[in-house]
């Protein structure tokens, strides 16, 4: 049998890491700056946290420090496509390899560290007892699940409803007129690339402190700060779009792992249980739907005739012609 | 280049730092910009190492040694950088056109697989001359290559969906598919691997001639090298002289321009992404005829994103991708041994990332003036 209510409680647990990694991506795409190292940020964030929670016992400690690492990994970014004016592709892709790299080498014994103690599992009195929703959205998670549902509309309401939020919006679309009208593009772009690199690191501490505990080199990622870059054109740059793509992701996740369990399928002989090669589909299929909801997020842009900001990948140079 | 201006105002130093934008580069700053950003890339490196509680000279001395100590491991070195090279074409080509193709990992898998697949399904007889059988399983690894670039190419041309990630998650979806048939229908005695190919499908090694040339013996380089070079010239010739490349190079360099001279972005979008996806695809085939000889699921340490580095390091000229791809294959071959397990990709991740940020020295001129 498939328990749904299990199969989406996990999902929500696993979407928040893509949910924290999207948004801080969202921010620093929405003040012009692709950065495509999130995979590597994220990996950094792990082990990070994972290894402060080894040697100092405490898990918040861990979050801390899994943040302020990613978060340095982005300012290197940072300096690079806004200072030298590299292209934002292959220094993304650089960070990418360096944060996989560094996070592999410092991270090396650290599968075998022993127990550890890792981030609380609440419940949420009162809510928790809603019918469904209860179960699902506010029983045994981690305090990172609650962090998300906050985080959300609070960067949603930032970006499109505060005058900080104007601005960040303004060095995204059009930066020389924020820079004629006194706005510190330059200073701004390092700000958001930084706190999306914080939101990748925390990412990353959510997955190696909360959601599947542990070291396991480069695949304790998995992927998912790819899906996750994915997930931002695909989410329009909208906080909201990009949670609900992230709890849709964490629960196909799991859904993908239980789909291997049971022997019978509603009525039917399941064929993953009697052919397990066939679980290779399975887990083309997180892959294949990035593919696929990428496609019907253009097409809904091309339709709607909105996009990427008008500045995202070009570097600002004061003086000159262009965006 | 807001930084310079004010920086010494504090305690009135005499001289200042100016940048100013260069008009024109001369030719070999290029070349010593790369080598500086290596050398400042060993370094940083060798901090991390020593940070992390290794013995950054012993390890470097090890990498040397190992990669090109002795004509022994230099051929061990020469048959890593075989998928380098061809690896490193495709992003070449690509990039060459602004195309970010990131899948020349998944592209390899699948090349590997259609070459295999002409032995394994079998298309061909074990017993097929090896001549005919090799050229088979080159001909379907690039087209099998080809067909895994023109997805996000045709996506991207006709739909405007975002090649970075399609290439991406095609890569994921490569190596399951390949997983799918070495654990199922290729699988031999329950492993993860496929038999041996027939020795009809083995790429010739210089060892097979030991022979007649004493100095050929345990020597694993095979003929992939060759195919190599020949792809580098090919990939050569279409960028720099031939009217197909001057309209890779115009869209890449200024796509408006290139819409308004009346090239067809379309088309060509999908036919770099083919032809990068099958240089890759060779790549597969050229390990798996050459090296493995069987279809396994680990089948590329890391060669597609490896070559993305090459590309750029290499600047995007097919004859650096050579030298490149030669140095980058004696890290990844010395690399097997040191610990910690992850330096050769920090290394790489490093010098990508030092060989970008030294580019600014080419757009920009430091100048220490008196004020």
């Amino acid at each position: 049998m498939i328990d749904w209510i299990i199969i989406l409680q996990a999902g929500i647990a696993t979407g928040t890491i893509l949910l924290f990694a999207a948004i801080g991506e969202i921010l620093a795409e929405r003040s012009g700056v692709m950065n495509l190292g999130v995979e590597g940020m994220m990996l950094i964030g792990a082990m990070t946290a994972y290894s402060t929670a080894v040697k100092t016992g405490h898990p918040w400690q861990g979050v801390l420090y899994a943040m302020l690492a990613a978060g340095v990994l982005a300012l290197l970014h940072a300096v690079v496509t806004i200072n030298f004016q590299a292209d934002q592709v292959v220094s993304g892709l650089a960070i990418n390899f360096v944060g996989i790299g560094l996070s592999m080498v410092l991270g090396e014994g650290l599968s075998k560290a022993g127990a550890v103690s890792l981030l609380p599992v609440w419940t949420v009195p009162l809510l928790s007892k809603i019918p469904i929703l209860g179960p699902i959205m506010f029983t045994h998670h981690s305090p990172m699940v609650y962090l998300g549902y906050l985080l959300t509309p609070a960067v949603w309401f930032y970006i499109n409803r505060t005058r900080p939020g104007l601005h960040l919006r303004a060095v995204g679309e059009y930066p020389s007129a924020a820079d004629a009208l006194g706005i510190n593009v330059y200073g701004l772009r390092y700000l958001y690339v930084f706190i999306g690199g914080l939101l990748a690191g925390l990412a990353g501490a959510t997955i190696s402190l909360a959601v599947s505990p542990g070291w396991f080199s480069e695949l304790t990622t998995g992927g998912q700060g790819w899906i996750a870059v994915g997930l931002v054109i695909f989410a329009q740059w909208n906080p909201w779009r990009a949670a609900a793509g992230g709890y849709m992701f964490g629960a196909l996740r799991r859904l993908i792992l239980d789909l291997q369990g049971p022997q019978t399928l509603l009525w039917f002989k399941n064929p993953f249980f009697y052919a397990p090669k066939l679980g290779f589909f399975l887990q083309m299929a997180p892959y294949v739907l990035v593919i696929i909801i990428l496609i019907i997020g253009s097409r809904e842009a091309m339709k709607k005739r909105m996009g990427a900001p008008a500045a995202l990948g070009n570097p600002y140079v004061r003086g000159e012609r262009g965006l | 280049m807001a930084v310079s201006e004010n920086a010494a105002r504090g305690f009135r130093f005499p001289y200042a730092i100016r940048t100013e934008r260069r008009l024109t580069t001369p030719g070999w700053l290029p070349i010593a910009t790369t080598i500086g950003a290596l050398a400042v890339a060993f370094v940083i490196g060798g901090v991390v190492i020593q940070a992390a509680g290794g013995h950054p000279i012993a390890a470097y001395e090890h990498i040397v040694q190992a990669a090109f100590g002795s004509l022994g491991v230099f051929n061990d070195t020469l048959v890593k950088a075989i998928p380098l090279i061809l690896v490193g074409l495709a992003c070449t080509l690509a990039f060459r056109m602004k195309l970010w193709n990131i899948g020349a990992e998944g592209q390899f898998y699948l090349g590997a697989w259609g070459a295999s697949a002409v032995v394994l399904l079998p298309i061909l007889p074990a017993t097929t001359p090896r001549p005919i059988m090799l050229a088979t399983m080159a001909v379907a690894g690039f087209i099998c290559g080809a067909v895994w670039g023109f997805i996000p190419g045709f996506l991207k041309a006709k739909l405007r969906v975002n090649e970075i990630i399609t290439t991406l998650m095609l890569n994921y979806i490569a190596t399951s598919w390949v997983l799918f048939w070495v654990f199922g229908s290729w699988s031999e005695a329950g492993f993860q691997m496929s038999p041996q190919f027939p020795k009809s499908a083995w790429m010739p090694r210089l060892l097979d001639y030991a022979k007649q040339v004493k100095i050929f013996s345990g020597m694993t380089l095979h003929a992939g090298l060759l195919l190599g070079l020949v792809a580098v010239v090919v990939v050569w010739f279409i960028i720099s002289r031939s009217r197909w490349g001057y309209e890779i190079r115009l869209i890449g360099d200024n796509p408006r321009a290139a819409y308004y001279a009346g090239v067809d972005i379309i088309k060509n979008t999908v036919l770099v992404m083919m032809v990068s996806g099958g240089l890759a695809g060779l790549a597969g085939m050229s390990e798996v005829t050459g090296v493995v000889h069987r279809l396994q699921g680990a089948i590329s340490s890391n060669y597609g994103f490896t070559g993305i580095i090459i590309a750029w390091l290499a600047k995007l000229n097919p004859f650096a991708v050579i030298v490149v791809s030669i140095l980058f294959g004696g890290l990844i071959q010395a690399g097997r041994e040191i610990q910690p397990s992850g330096v050769p990709r920090m290394l790489q991740g490093i010098i990508l990332f030092c060989v970008i940020a030294s580019d600014v020295l080419l757009k920009y001129r430091v100048r220490v003036v008196r004020k």
